[in-house]
């Protein structure tokens, strides 16, 4: 299926048959990734030198479920995704997405499974997930009465990074913000909120980012300049796991791609080869199967 | 792979330098100075918010005034019944107005998911709890501000100035203290407004019944009468302690 060779333990490239696999084994990095580890010296490709250890997957979800009271939304996910990977989770509306995303973003907590970011437990090991995952919800989780500097300021801060001021700077003119940078957020438009709550994501450069439905609201510069975040990343070797409706836009971002439906993972493959025509059949299918169950 | 391709695959990313919090300092100074840190940080935005609107503080201190002159005419209050009426008002007019301002202060910190913005940070919880704290005795504090002396002149009360400031002061934390746990737990339901007057009133009971006593104290002094001061103190401690650490347990999905 997929032409990505993978990096065993013992540094032999050997064909993989995908980047995605469900619940599989630990320790494999891509070989880009690899190679972008050793040029940069390090012995992994985390940007900030903790949190992730050598060689972990950037996420393992295994037999993951989630209720809410007696509706289950996860029912047994598995899921593995390897560091520098951009993961396009497709399905319909209710199909659990957005809990999967705020599990491994530690805002929700596992009833059953296992989840790691990093090789770190979602479920034991949250404060530390915490610094190594940037998370962008439906909401742009920002503070509408404080400006826009003063909001990526004040996260800065929170996240520890050390020069707040300069990194605030930073992501204004990364995201094309400078003109209203010092305008309260509740006066910006839609588009430039959800600049600004992913200016916040990637505040303190996590390795691994979850995006929930990133393009809602973008026009076709602000989509440019997420493809670019997305694409900078995964050549660091940092990870994006990112959901949407958009077959079109999903696929120009992913490496990789699966579909969820009814709480499950139905389909996991490589974006590669596949066109919006061939997802949306696979969707259908997989909200077929899903009725199934 | 295109050319554009190949200068996106070469651009290396800067990377920030990041310190762990809790972890960037010399063991427990550090640790308690990363602490203070991102209280304060917090503190600050919520100030900075409130600053902007106001909506809490001038909220709070109209309704404190109004329990003031309202109940100025709803009691008798000849020189020898003013002793034994105006503490119990007072405390009604800072509880009555805590309340709006507690539920305020947590209900705008939920407009965009329960503390999602604060729970997704790597801040220990406590964190949040006592900046949430510090925030509402400082809403609280302002109101009391402005409403004692008012209070004074309308009661024709002599305040002690001296003796009213620690009163005051750990009965306010008292009520944050409570307030602060239950306003985050009352969050999370749909009938808020409702929920916390009716689950923090039982609670607030020893410490109300203290600060009115302490006072009361202050306006007609007792021979021999308990330590209610120190009483509040103690309920102040059993509190914050309590309610730090289950705070974690609330705001946890």
């Amino acid at each position: 299926m997929s032409s990505i060779a993978r990096v065993e333990r013992d540094g032999v490239l050997s064909p993989s048959p995908s980047p995605l696999r469900q619940g599989g084994e630990r320790e494999h990095l891509t070989a880009e990734n690899a190679e972008d580890a050793e040029r940069r010296g390090v012995d992994h490709p985390s940007p900030s030198g903790r949190g992730v250890p050598a060689r972990a997957l950037a996420v393992e979800v295994v037999k993951l479920t989630r209720a809410f009271g007696p509706k289950p939304v996860l029912r047994g996910v598995d899921l593995a995704l390897e560091q520098g990977e951009r993961l396009a989770l497709f399905g319909a509306n209710g199909a659990g997405k957005t809990t999967l995303l705020r599990v491994l973003a530690t805002l929700a907590r596992p009833d059953a499974g296992t989840a790691r970011v990093g090789g770190l437990d979602v479920a034991r090991e949250a404060d530390a997930v915490r610094r190594i995952v940037g998370y962008v919800g439906h909401q742009p989780h920002i503070y509408e009465e404080l400006t826009v500097r003063e909001n990526l300021r004040f996260f800065a801060r929170m996240y520890g990074v050390r020069d707040a001021a300069g990194r605030a700077e930073a992501l204004i003119a990364r995201m094309g913000l400078a003109a209203r940078a010092g305008d309260r957020a509740r006066t910006l438009s839609r588009g430039l909120l959800q600049r600004l709550a992913l200016a916040r994501g990637i505040v303190q450069e996590p390795d691994v980012l979850l995006l929930d439905e990133p393009e809602t609201g973008l026009d076709a510069q602000a989509f440019g300049l997420l493809r670019d975040l997305v694409e900078e990343r995964a050549v660091a070797g940092r990870t994006t796991i990112f959901t949407t409706h958009a077959a079109e836009r999903g696929l120009e971002l992913a490496s990789v791609v699966a579909v969820l439906a009814r709480g499950r993972i139905t389909y996991a493959g490589p974006a590669a080869g596949l066109d919006a025509a061939a997802l949306r059949t696979i969707l259908d299918d997989s909200a077929g199967t899903g009725r199934g169950r | 792979m295109s050319d554009t391709n190949m200068t996106r695959m070469t651009t290396r990313v800067n990377t920030t330098e990041i310190s762990p919090p809790g972890v960037g300092g010399d063991g427990a100074l550090g640790t308690a100075s990363a602490f203070a840190r991102q209280v304060m940080a917090i503190v600050a935005k919520d100030l900075r918010s409130e600053l902007r609107t106001k909506q809490t503080w001038s909220a709070m201190a109209l309704f404190a005034l109004l329990v003031l002159v309202v109940f100025n005419f709803a009691f008798d209050l000849r020189v020898e019944n003013t002793a034994a009426v105006a503490p119990g008002v007072l405390w009604v007019a800072f509880v009555f107005a805590s309340i709006l301002g507690l539920g305020r202060t947590v209900a705008a910190e939920h407009d965009q998911g329960p503390l999602d913005r604060l729970l997704l940070c790597p801040v220990n919880r406590t964190v949040v709890y006592f900046a949430k704290l510090i925030g509402n005795v400082l809403f609280i504090g302002v109101v009391e501000v402005v409403a004692v002396p008012i209070f004074a002149i309308i009661y024709n009360v002599p305040v002690a100035l001296g003796g009213l400031v620690p009163v005051v002061v750990l009965g306010t934390i008292g009520v944050a203290a409570v307030g602060t746990l239950f306003a985050a737990m009352a969050a999370n339901t749909r009938a808020r407004e409702l929920l916390l007057p009716v689950l923090i009133f039982p609670l607030l009971v020893p410490v109300v019944i203290a600060a009115v006593r302490a006072t009361s104290a202050l306006i007609v002094p007792v021979a021999r009468d308990a330590p209610w001061v120190g009483l509040l103190a103690a309920f102040d401690v059993i509190f914050l302690s309590i309610s730090a650490v289950a705070f974690e347990y609330v705001v946890e999905d």
